[in-house]
């Protein structure tokens, strides 16, 4: 606080850290080859093909980095093909405060929306995992950084009160750099209290909550449902924490330490259950139901 | 209570006519006509306050509940409850001192008080971190929140922070986590629980003792997702823009109220609580022994599922219904 100025909270939108949580996404066309035959990873740097990192679910075959994957990938990834059916996808965002910075929001909801092919950061319903039907949801860090607005706490809010009601496990993975969507301005705080309030109905009624961490998971995100999993997992080397690095660092003024706000920095101070390799991820979550849930 | 020192740009001239009016108090004799400019000053001064007071934009009133002087949670201890029991322990790891949790009596009523406290001092200010608490101080809040419960004592809290604490320590003891177990709990909690903004509502860090069944704010207290000066340097990329972040996130108690986020605003002396804290502590207590004899009238089932729908409708969306092929906007 020696800057005088006060200390961001935690629901910020931190674009500029956790700069390598943004490869392997979707690139903006005016920085070329959108659908080339090569990417850079973002852990060792290395350059390698495309096609071999979409067959390991977008990890790294050299350094087993895990970069981006889209809410679909995830879908792809962790559910039993072909089971998903999406629920509350008829929810889009508004813009309540008529929010404008140097862009209009709306107009920055129409470009996200164009870019991802997403009405908004989130995809929720129900699918099975090895056979054991579940309520899945994902935040998308592509769609506004994975910020959580009105429209990601509604759907989320409803995949929890659906899961409560048919008595299935939950799942919710998360990635978001942004944490609560500045745009939506308090009604995105609020979210974090309305997800936080299904979640203590879950828990009462005896639901299972897996919660999955990946890179990056901060602010509102982090300080709500997403360290609520009565099992966390995350997936290695992911950024996750409340305050983004750059504002600590601008506060204390010192050096983060190495490997600071990562998976292994959580497991370290306890506060994940497991680092789980995304190849891993589906029988993971299969067995911990095996042991815990409602099926 | 002295504002020359600590005044705010827009309070120029408040200030300059409160030195009018000392400077001819002192004056010997005081003849009539002298009383008469006193009284004719005061009248100016009046009309002054009110009308700067009645025009504030969103990032003026930020500067107010900034304000140095401004009450802060002691001051209330002090002036609105009849007795305080501090209890210090999160029974983990420290005693967070911008965090203060107790037992008070307020007007004989017993209950759980729980609030940030910034400091007045500079001492007490770098021990209170500025009133941005550490986990210890938000795993101290649910600790007595939980007491509370189980004793059937009904729990106010006293939000007045910029937001958590962001440093190496705060994140190694978790608090993200802690925030978030704070707020699922207090969902839940089988007692009335009322929150007052009554300064800085900011973020995550207001928000871990701010889930309730009564929210309100003092009538320039803010509450935001984030500082405007945070929002500034993400979106306008430079703190300079403070002042339209403050307008464009819409933070101010008229705002809130109007958004349905606090269910109260509770009126501010003229020229604002720091220029008069008894009137506000007055003003203050008032609205909580109305609201809790109001909430203490619902059955608990009731109350908890009042309190669940009231955070439930929050959010606004569009939602398109298949059959009919038209949206509607929520809430």
């Amino acid at each position: 606080m020696a800057t005088g100025k006060p200390p961001a909270g935690g629901a910020e939108k931190r674009n500029q850290e956790g700069k390598s949580g943004q490869e392997g996404k979707p690139t903006r066309e005016k920085r070329g080859v959108p659908s080339g035959l090569w990417l850079r990873c973002g852990g060792c740097g290395a350059t390698v093909f495309r096609k071999e990192v979409e067959q390991r679910l977008s990890t790294c075959p050299d350094c087993d980095f895990h970069m981006y994957l889209s809410a679909a990938g995830r879908i792809a990834a962790v559910l039993d093909d072909g089971t998903f059916e999406e629920w509350d996808g008829n929810l889009s965002p508004t813009d309540p405060l008529e929010f404008e910075d140097k862009k209009k929001y709306r107009e920055r909801l129409i470009a996200e929306q164009k870019r991802t092919g997403l009405r908004d950061a989130v995809m929720s319903g129900s699918g099975m995992i090895r056979a054991r039907r579940v309520a899945f949801g994902v935040t998308d860090s592509a769609f506004i950084m994975g910020s959580m607005g009105s429209v990601v706490g509604e759907r989320l809010t409803r995949l929890v009160e659906r899961a409560t009601e048919q008595k299935l496990p939950l799942i919710i993975v998360s990635g978001s750099g942004g944490g609560a969507r500045m745009h939506e301005g308090i009604f995105s705080l609020m979210q974090m209290a309305k997800v936080s309030a299904a979640l203590a109905r879950y828990s009462e009624a005896g639901g299972l909550f897996i919660s999955v961490l990946t890179n990056p998971t901060m602010g509102g995100v982090a300080a709500s449902f997403a360290s609520l999993g009565n099992v966390i997992f995350a997936e290695p080397k992911a950024l996750i924490g409340f305050a983004g690095p750059r504002t600590i660092k601008a506060t204390i003024r010192i050096e983060l330490p190495e490997g600071f706000q990562t998976s292994e920095f959580l497991l370290e101070h306890g506060y994940i259950d497991r680092i789980v390799r995304r190849a891993e991820l589906k029988s993971e979550i299969a067995r911990v139901i095996d042991y815990c849930g409602w099926s | 209570m002295s504002t020359t020192a600590l005044s705010l740009p827009f309070e120029k001239r408040i200030t300059e006519i409160e030195d009018t009016i000392r400077k001819l108090e002192v004056l010997e004799p005081r003849t009539g006509d002298v009383r008469d400019q006193i009284r004719a000053q005061r009248k100016v001064l009046n009309e002054t306050v009110k009308s700067i007071y009645s025009g504030l934009d969103p990032w003026e009133t930020v500067r107010v509940a900034r304000h140095p002087d401004r009450p802060q949670l002691t001051d209330y201890i002090d002036l609105v409850f009849d007795e305080f029991v501090e209890l210090h322990g999160d029974k983990f790891f420290g005693d967070d001192r911008a965090m203060r949790t107790g037992f008070a009596k307020l007007d004989g009523m017993k209950l759980m008080l729980v609030g940030h406290q910034k400091g007045k001092t500079t001492k007490e200010r770098t021990e209170c971190f500025f009133g941005c608490a550490h986990p210890e101080g938000y795993r101290k809040a649910m600790e007595k929140m939980k007491l509370a419960a189980k004793y059937g004592l009904p729990i106010v809290t006293m939000i007045d922070t910029p937001g958590a604490y962001p440093g190496i320590g705060a994140e190694e003891r978790g608090q993200a986590q802690v925030i978030a177990e704070s707020m699922m709990a207090m969902s839940r909690l089988p007692v009335p629980i009322i929150c007052v903004v009554i300064g800085e509502g900011g973020s995550g860090g207001a928000l871990g003792i701010g889930v309730g069944d009564r929210v309100a704010v003092l009538e320039y207290a803010y509450y935001s997702v984030i500082s405007p000066e945070g929002c500034a340097g993400i979106l306008w990329k430079s703190h300079d823009f403070a002042p339209q972040a403050a307008g464009a996130l819409k933070i101010t108690s008229k705002h809130l109220h109007d958004m349905g986020i606090v269910d109260d605003v509770v009126e501010e002396p003229l020229g604002a609580a720091h220029r008069d804290p008894y009137q506000m502590a007055g003003r203050l207590k008032m609205y909580l022994l109305k609201t809790l004899r109001e909430l203490e009238q619902i059955p608990t089932d009731e109350l908890l599922s009042q309190r669940y729908e009231k955070y439930r409708q929050m959010g606004r969306y569009l939602e398109e219904s298949e059959a009919s092929n038209s949206t509607s906007e929520n809430s």
